[in-house]
């Protein structure tokens, strides 16, 4: 089996999910599989991709569901990928030291050189995070976009995983959870970020933040103006009023 | 035994691209800057451009897949001519110089006869500038592009009303709004705009309500959703009107100063002057002024105009203030919360809770910019004061009989509340504001349309009373499509939905040949689908087709294209260039105009042709003005760049705005410049201007962007716009409707013109609902935000997002029904049934089901395969609406033609049979040289980046 870095370094990058403003455009998800079709992974491979029973691999995918009763629940939009877990049984199953969690940063990558396809680390993992490309028998998942976020190639700005960068509600924040003053860390820390499933005792980076209260403004409620009850529309009859 | 693992190779810095090109995104109406990285020429990555004024770098699911789409198997290969029936699909290659010298014999014919028999309409085009100019000058009135049957009422009753618009016209103040009010399903315009601003909004703590029959998209992030029952918005809105008028929570400064409120009315019933404003010898409008207690010059900046009372015009007639005229009609106990409720299932409470809400955040909680502006009379203000309420509505308001009153009411209600183009309210993109209707009168009229002559004037525009109807002396429409007819007077977008119909009919006359552009007009863009397939069939006595000729143009094998004769096979969106015009529907935001480009990125590996280029060619063969000089060579031999770049609409002005002038140093205007494709290239392909930051609100009134507007041509004039709270041309069709003037409706429509040319907005509920006893549902589709139209399910990586549609359907109903998830039921209309699979869900009106827009595909169309479960799972509802109501009548919104899709009412119960929705039609065959579809999609594995 696989061991977890002996002496695992400060940083531990990540990603924040705003649950709060996701609509569920999907935008994360097709900008994640456009740059990892090409990327370190690539291809996400597509098997029937214009027929019956099309099926391909994404390391990012969006859960739609509804919360709650009737009229007081709430449609949820979850996108969900590796959490980059701090203690991950995905690498510890793995029986060729294929998956792998990095010392320097975190992140959970697998070797496709090493990889033989067992999926034991798709059974390991409760969050449903790994994908199996069939077609080249290897294990594949989310890489933080680690052919991005230290390219030197790119300008600095956009060294951020492609979802982050192409999120239109700016619902998805990455960076260094392992900094307590690190924008993200501040930002859990404002919004009650969550583990998903803590209970599991794997330790996910990845931070959810719950959606905010439903506003309800104490506005107070609207009087009848005695003058328009009295005279309606006359009410109106006498006020000086300037171009 | 344990693994260390070794130190994967990963190469951190891999160089993704040889080149990125910038360009403009085409997967949906939003048009965002997009930089496309190529890697030994192919298409590696496609993101957004962060310095572009739309999406400031962030891209969409579908523009994230772009990649797929310019790939897609079902892209036409080479133009094609029909040889087996129409609508087998069967056709055989063609050169394009056959498929040329084809259409000009064809339209030739036409323009020498009787130019009326083209009829030539677009579809998702958005060059209608060059498209609309080309019909002009081949002197066809029957042109339009999709708005009839997209959001006309939304375009009509804005641009009536304050002389914009929500959609691409106007925005929310994301900065500043404090509650934002969002009605009916509005993902599909300005999506990217609208998520950036949501996020903003909401990351500000300001308040979310939003009015939808079904809480998906946007809604499921609402801090408040309202689950109105369909097409009842309308009376919900006049609800919160009569509410803030009772409680004298109106902000009746901005009204006297930005209106028409205080104008006088006449009133003299029976008259033909009864409810026009009364006007001073010059057609100005008058007003009574308080302080000398006479009528006054309601335009002048220096009078105290009275919003109430009864006053005596100098000609003896009596006259009030069409405030007067709002307030009576909506203080009435008609228009009280507990009517509205009835009529909405929103409870009183919640009503009044809403208005409330609205009158405290835009009088207590009031937004104030230290920007000094010069208002429209010269007067200096130190602030910009604003009423921090916004609102946005789209196709679902627009969607219904009864859009073009209920989005007026939505107009009056901002209007009420002060938040016309104010800090934290409703914001105009230029080049709107324009005067309300804008100045630009359809032409076509008998006498304008004559063989072998251009016509003077656009085949589009806004009627202001029935003079300027498209009608013959006995009131039959000019047009084949009845717009701007007594059917539908301000059709200001034309009736696209209403061709097929009349031309297959002979009504009001037979026409020759139908051009169509990226208009999927027997499938998801028809009403009525099994018969406008029947009608685009069917053959007369003489075994001719009874719409003779049909061309159409389009990348894809969409459904369309197996009823045409002749195919011209366009390219996709990174192979050519384009213009994202001023002149058109701008990419504009309210802080500046902007306009922008695509040029190509890729070149095609197909024999296809951009149809802009097209249409320009053929307008050289038959020898239209504008596009051949003297001696009948080409004017723009370089085609359509050529044209943007050369053509000008008037002196100075052309199709884009930026770097005019022969050194490219002008502004909005100038002459043409040779480099302005090479410096919008430079510029990431877009062209901006930010407007001075005492230019940006209050446009309407204000002197300097009134004075910057006049002099790139947005305006003719520095005139205020006065927002329209009483339209007087609504009053115009009425007073005809009751007898006066020269132009008279047919006796047939007369009572339905008087009644619904209302000049202050009514609520009324929509045909379908009013005459549906036995459908106590209605049914509508929701625009998913990764799929547009029908374009998407050919991308194989969007069809797994959305690879077949379920029809939604409340808890409670199928409790109510017996009905469980994943049931197969039929939807039933007056007009057939449909066969679909149900998902159960909690946030929709109990009285509604709904279904994802355009998901539904027929076999064998959009190179997927022919048991994909588009066509065997997917469904569209569609088939379910009327073109027609039962009467006969359109259905459709009787001010502005707007097909009425989401007026729809059907029936549910169980169906028995195997799982494959129903009705399915005949599958396709695949164009001749069409590629085949691959099993295994490997895409970007040749990228692959480690060493």
């Amino acid at each position: 089996m696989t061991s977890l870095p002996a002496s695992p370094g400060a940083k531990k990058l990540g990603l924040v999910i705003d649950l709060d403003i996701c609509v569920g455009c999907h935008a994360c998800a097709v900008n994640c599989k456009e740059w990892n079709a090409g990327g370190h992974s690539a291809p996400l491979t597509d098997l029937d991709p214009y027929g019956k029973d099309v099926d391909g691999v994404w390391f990012n995918r969006v859960h739609s569901f509804e919360a709650g009763d009737h009229d007081c629940g709430r449609t949820v939009h979850f996108p969900r990928s590796c959490l980059h877990c701090e203690t991950p049984d995905c690498v510890t199953v793995c029986p060729t030291g294929a998956s792998y969690k990095r010392a320097e940063d975190g992140i959970v990558l697998v070797n496709p050189d090493t990889c033989i396809g067992c999926k034991l680390c798709s059974w390991a993992c409760p969050y449903g995070a790994r994908e199996f490309d069939e077609t080249d028998g290897v294990m594949k998942k989310c890489t933080l976009c680690i052919d991005r976020i230290y390219n030197e190639t790119m300008e600095e700005v956009d060294r951020v995983p492609a979802c982050v960068s192409t999120c239109p509600v700016s619902a998805r924040h990455f960076g260094d959870l392992g900094d307590p003053e690190s924008d993200v860390s501040r930002l859990v820390a404002a919004r009650q970020g969550y583990d998903l499933m803590p209970e599991l005792g794997y330790k996910p980076v990845n931070k959810y933040l719950p959606p905010r209260m439903p506003k309800r403004q104490a506005a107070p409620a609207l009087m009848p103006s005695e003058e328009v009850a009295a005279k309606g529309f006359l009410a109106w009859l006498d006020r000086m009023l300037s171009r | 035994m344990s693994f260390l693992s070794p130190p994967d190779r990963v190469d951190l810095s891999v160089k993704t691209a040889d080149e990125v090109k910038t360009t403009t995104c085409y997967m949906c109406a939003c048009r965002c800057g997009i930089k496309v990285h190529l890697k030994d020429g192919q298409l590696r990555y496609i993101e957004g451009n962060r310095d572009h004024p739309v999406n400031k770098g962030v891209l969409c699911a579908k523009g994230s897949a772009g990649i797929m789409q310019h790939n897609s198997p079902a892209r036409l290969r080479k133009p094609l001519l029909r040889t087996g029936e129409r609508g087998s699909g069967e056709f055989r290659e063609i050169e394009w110089a056959e498929a040329l010298d084809l259409a000009t014999g064809w339209l030739a014919d036409i323009r020498k006869t009787d130019p009326r028999k083209l009829a030539f309409f677009t579809g998702r085009d958005q060059s209608q500038a060059l498209t609309g100019w080309w019909a002009s000058a081949f002197g066809t009135p029957n042109y339009a592009a999709h708005g009839g049957f997209c959001s006309v009422n939304m375009a009509a009753a804005g641009l009536y009303t304050i002389g914009g618009s929500f959609w691409e016209f106007g925005e929310p103040d994301w900065e500043h709004a404090r509650y934002f009010l969002m009605f009916g399903v509005a993902e599909d315009h300005a999506s990217n705009p609208i998520k950036i601003g949501l996020g903003k909004l909401k990351g500000r703590g300001a308040k979310f309500v939003s009015v939808n029959p079904v809480r998906t998209g946007y809604s499921a992030i609402a801090d408040e959703w309202i689950g109105v029952k369909p097409g009842t918005d309308g009376m919900l809105v006049l609800a919160l009107v009569h509410e803030l008028l009772k409680a004298d929570r109106i902000d009746a400064d901005y009204l006297v100063r930005y209106t028409n409120a205080p104008w006088l009315v006449v009133r003299a019933p029976g008259t033909a002057g009864d409810g026009l404003f009364a006007r001073d010898d010059k057609g100005r409008p008058l007003c009574w002024d308080k302080r000398t207690n006479a009528v006054g010059d309601a335009l002048s900046a220096e009078v105290s105009p009275a919003l109430a009372g009864t006053y005596r015009l100098a000609d003896g007639r009596e006259a009030i203030p069409s405030f007067q005229l709002l307030a009576e009609r909506y203080l009435d106990p008609a228009y009280a919360p507990e009517k509205a409720a009835e009529v909405t299932g929103v409870s009183a409470e919640t009503i009044r809770r809403i208005a409330a809400e609205l009158a405290e955040v835009a009088f207590s909680e009031t937004v104030t910019l230290d920007v000094p502006w010069t208002d429209w009379a010269g007067r200096r203000h130190q602030t910009m004061v604003g009423r921090p309420v916004a609102m946005h509505a789209m196709r679902g308001i627009s969607a219904h009989a009864n859009g073009f009153h209920t989005c007026r009411a939505i107009h009056m209600l901002q209007t009420l509340l002060g938040t016309i183009d104010v800090p934290g309210g409703f914001r105009y993109r230029p080049p709107y504001p324009r005067p309300a209707p804008p100045a630009v009168r359809p032409a076509g009229k008998p006498g304008q349309v004559a063989p072998g002559q251009a016509m003077k004037g656009p085949p589009l525009g806004f009627t202001t009373g029935p003079e300027d109807l498209l009608v013959e002396a006995d009131g039959t429409p000019c047009r084949i499509d009845k717009a701007f007819s007594w059917e539908a007077p301000i059709a200001a977008h034309g009736l696209m939905h209403h061709v097929i119909r009349n031309a297959w009919a002979g009504d009001p006359y037979p026409i020759d040949t139908l051009f169509m552009y990226m208009a999927n007009m027997s499938w998801n863009s028809a009403m009525n689908v099994p018969e406008t397939m029947a009608m685009l069939t069917d053959k007369d006595s003489s075994g001719a087709y009874r719409i003779p000729h049909i061309i159409y143009s389009d990348a894809y094998a969409s459904e369309m294209v197996s009823y045409a004769d002749l195919v011209l096979p366009d390219t996709t969106y990174l192979e050519r260039w384009d213009c994202v015009s001023l002149l058109d529907r701008p990419i504009s935001d309210a802080d500046g105009a902007a306009d922008a480009i695509r040029q190509p990125v890729v070149t095609p590996d197909r024999d296809v042709r951009a149809f802009q280029d097209v249409v320009l060619d053929l307008g050289v063969r038959l020898g239209l003005p504008g596009m051949v000089n003297d001696d009948g060579s080409a004017r723009y031999p370089g085609g359509y760049s050529d044209y943007l770049v050369r053509h000008e609409r008037a002196p100075g002005i052309g199709s884009l705005a930026g770097w005019r002038g022969a050194d490219g140093s002008s502004d909005g205007a100038g002459a043409p410049n040779p480099d302005q494709l090479k410096r919008y290239i430079d510029n990431g392909c877009f062209w901006q201007h930010e407007l001075a930051p005492d230019q940006r609100y209050f446009k309407h009134a204000n002197q300097s962007y009134l004075a910057y507007a006049k002099s790139v041509g947005f305006v003719g004039s520095t005139d205020p716009i006065i927002l329209q709270l009483y339209v007087e041309p609504m009053q115009k069709f009425r007073l005809a409707a009751q007898g006066h003037g020269p132009v008279q409706p047919p006796d047939r429509l007369r009572a339905r013109t008087e009644k619904f040319f209302d000049p202050l907005p009514i609520w009324y509920p929509p045909f379908e609902h009013e005459t549906a006893d036995g459908f106590p549902l209605s049914a509508l589709t929701q625009r998913p935000m990764a799929m547009y139209h029908s374009w998407g399910s050919q991308n194989a990586w969007l069809r797994q997002i959305h690879g077949a549609n379920r029809i939604y359907v409340g808890r409670r109903l199928g409790e109510r029904e017996g009905i469980a998830d994943d049931d197969w039921i039929w939807i039933e209309s007056r007009l057939g049934r449909v066969k679909a699979q149900v998902r159960l869900m909690d946030g929709v009106n109990d009285e509604t089901i709904w279904t994802w827009n355009a998901i539904g595909k027929r076999s064998g169309t959009w190179g997927l395969a022919k048991d994909a479960p588009e066509s065997q799972r997917g469904f569209l509802l569609n088939h379910l609406i009327g073109d027609v109501l039962a009467d006969g009548a359109p259905n459709a919104d009787p001010v502005t033609g707007q097909a009425a899709w989401y007026d729809l009412r059907v029936r549910i119960g169980k169906a028995d049979g195997p799982p494959v929705s129903e009705p399915q039609f005949q599958s396709l065959p695949r164009p001749p040289g069409a590629t085949e579809p691959t099993g295994l999609l490997r895409y970007g594995a040749r990228f692959r980046g480690r060493s």
